[in-house]
């Protein structure tokens, strides 16, 4: 195993101080390793998650050689030649488990603006006393955009949130948190060869949820709430302004109508199982209220944005990767994790196998089953030397 | 089970997608529009011509649009005005929308309405006021639907029109417009 860095690197150096996981901890187990402290419906701080992977490591003995930097990797003899900072490696087999998170992606029209506003990327961002004083522009309303929104507005500094397609939750549903039932309804389980449109599983926006000791909801509800204004998707900087969609109302509706339909089919579940003794009725949310005329152009010259912060989004960074196995969106070509070249395999991409794969409960059976296949070719190898 | 027929052809849309996934260049399409000065503030636009999947195409006939300006504008009132062809564009590509959503999800429709109207500030062109843009403030789209459907597959089928819809997207987000003189 080759660790760039240290064990559970980004968890120690790419995360933003106050992040928490979105998982409760009893849902963050791993092979021998599971949450035994003292409160398993809370939210682990991105500490403790680097502390559960460092035990995990020691648990399960894995060689990991730390400080080893993959700089390419490349077809060779059959199998593969890796080089790394610490010399070549020759391997009949290769897992790519580096992630989907490696790089934060900034739209391109982040070159056009005006030059005095800091810029930030989550990699970036720390706390909100990194920022200078004065309005700050956050750019998408998924997990990250919601999260740092809220703290940045409570910093004081008045927070504009431009908001695209977003997922909408609640933390809790009838006394349950949300990602409870995601994994006791199935949701979690719909296999990637099941699902209606892989292309779009794969790209869905994580959902706007914190994990906070009060398990709060931080919907665009609970954002206005806070005194955050919201914007549609931002799409252009022209002359110095920021132009935003005209399109707000309708991801809003977008969003409530999903969450509503998710909301049913949980509601079905538990009357159908008989969960519904062990939950509380069933709710249903306002829908995200619409500001009576939102703003869809800011002047970035006058002042009243000091800074931007993109949240919007991170891709994977296959830079090293010297085979052709990427599709013309710099995606890995792969199916259910067995890459489109022989002997290369990939692990914790989104949907790999199951809507889970990505969740640290998702690597178990994703990696039970990759690993069976590659162990599979590898037996065949030998038999037909 | 009854078939749904809203007379869309999903079957044809859904394979068009599947073969443009992988052959961008055919998806190119380039509409045209030629307009000539009548009189006054009216003048005709006629259109016939495209190019798309790879080739010129044409319209099975020409189709001719006039555009005036009302009477209160001092002007002849031959035909509607220009910003109104913005609302048939929007009503007809939603309603496209709609019933192709609809197709597509097994809804089946009996009728669908919409009614348009668009808040605009005529200081702006008149450049009463440098502070008013010259075009639409709002738009309010209300759709009347009559469908074998629940409210919420209704509401639905109307936020999905709008997400694949083109002249939704023309009017919300900004377009670079280059206009020469030839």
């Amino acid at each position: 195993m080759l660790e760039r860095g240290e064990v559970a690197n980004s968890w120690r150096r790419e995360r933003w101080d106050s992040l928490r996981l979105l998982t409760p901890s009893w849902q963050s187990r791993l092979p021998g390793v599971s949450y035994d402290g003292p409160d398993p419906d809370g939210y682990m701080t991105a500490g403790e998650v680097a502390e559960l992977i460092e035990r995990f490591a020691k648990v399960a003995r894995a060689p990991v050689r730390t400080s080893v930097n993959v700089t390419s990797l490349r077809r060779a003899d059959g199998g593969y030649q890796v080089t790394t900072s610490d010399g070549d490696l020759a391997s009949q087999a290769v897992v790519i488990a580096s992630g989907a998170c490696n790089r934060p992606t900034v739209p391109s029209l982040a070159g056009a603006v005006p030059g005095p506003v800091a810029q930030l990327t989550p990699f970036d961002y720390r706390d909100p006393a990194q920022l200078p004083d004065g309005g700050v522009l956050v750019v998408g309303a998924s997990a990250t955009g919601v999260q740092l929104a809220a703290e940045i507005q409570r910093s004081g500094r008045p927070v504009t949130l431009s908001a695209g397609e977003h997922v909408r939750l609640p933390r809790t549903y009838r006394g349950r948190d949300v990602l409870w039932w995601m994994d006791r309804a199935g949701v979690w389980d719909q296999r990637h060869d099941e699902l209606d449109d892989l292309t779009r599983a794969r790209k869905l926006p994580s959902p706007q949820l914190v994990g906070t000791p009060e398990r709060i909801t931080l919907d665009l509800n609970a954002l206005a709430d806070l005194g955050v204004e919201l914007v549609g998707r931002l799409q252009m900087v022209r002359d110095g302004s920021a132009l935003f969609s005209g399109g707000l109302r309708n991801v809003f509706s977008l969003a409530d109508l999903k969450m509503n339909r998710l909301l049913e089919a949980f509601d079905e579940w538990a009357a159908t199982t008989g969960a519904d003794e062990v939950v509380a009725a069933p709710e249903r949310f306002a829908p995200t209220r619409v500001p009576p005329s939102p703003r869809w152009r800011i002047d970035l010259t006058s002042g009243e944005i000091r800074s931007i912060v993109w949240a919007t989004g991170f891709r994977p960074d296959y830079g090293w990767l010297d085979v052709p196995v990427l599709d013309a969106k710099g995606q890995l070509r792969h199916e259910g994790g067995v890459v489109d070249s022989p002997g290369l395999y990939a692990l914790g991409l989104p949907v790999l196998r199951r809507r889970r794969s990505t969740f640290i409960c998702g690597i178990e059976d994703d990696a039970r089953e990759v690993i069976g296949h590659l162990a599979g070719s590898l037996g065949n190898v030998k038999r037909k030397s | 089970m009854t078939t749904v027929d809203n007379g869309v052809n999903v079957e044809a849309l859904l394979g068009a997608r599947e073969v443009l996934k992988g052959a961008p260049e055919a998806a190119a399409f380039t509409w045209r529009a030629s307009s000539k000065w009548a009189h006054g503030v009216q003048s005709q636009v006629k259109i016939q011509n495209y190019f798309g999947l790879g080739e010129e195409q044409s319209h099975k006939s020409e189709s001719v649009f006039d555009a005036d300006h009302p009477e209160i504008f001092a002007a002849t009132d031959n035909a509607i005005t220009p910003i109104e062809y913005l609302l048939v564009g929007l009503a007809s590509c939603l309603t496209a929308g709609v019933a192709s959503v609809a197709q597509n999800r097994g809804i089946q429709l009996r009728s669908v309405e919409a009614d348009l109207e668009g808040a605009h500030d005529i200081r702006g062109i008149l450049g009463a006021d440098s502070d008013v843009r010259n075009g639409f403030n709002d738009i309010k789209v209300t759709f009347t639907i009559d469908a074998d459907a629940s409210k919420e597959e209704i509401e639905a089928l109307v936020a999905q029109s709008q997400k694949r819809s083109a002249v939704f997207d023309a009017l919300t987000n900004p377009t670079n417009v280059t206009v020469e003189v030839a």
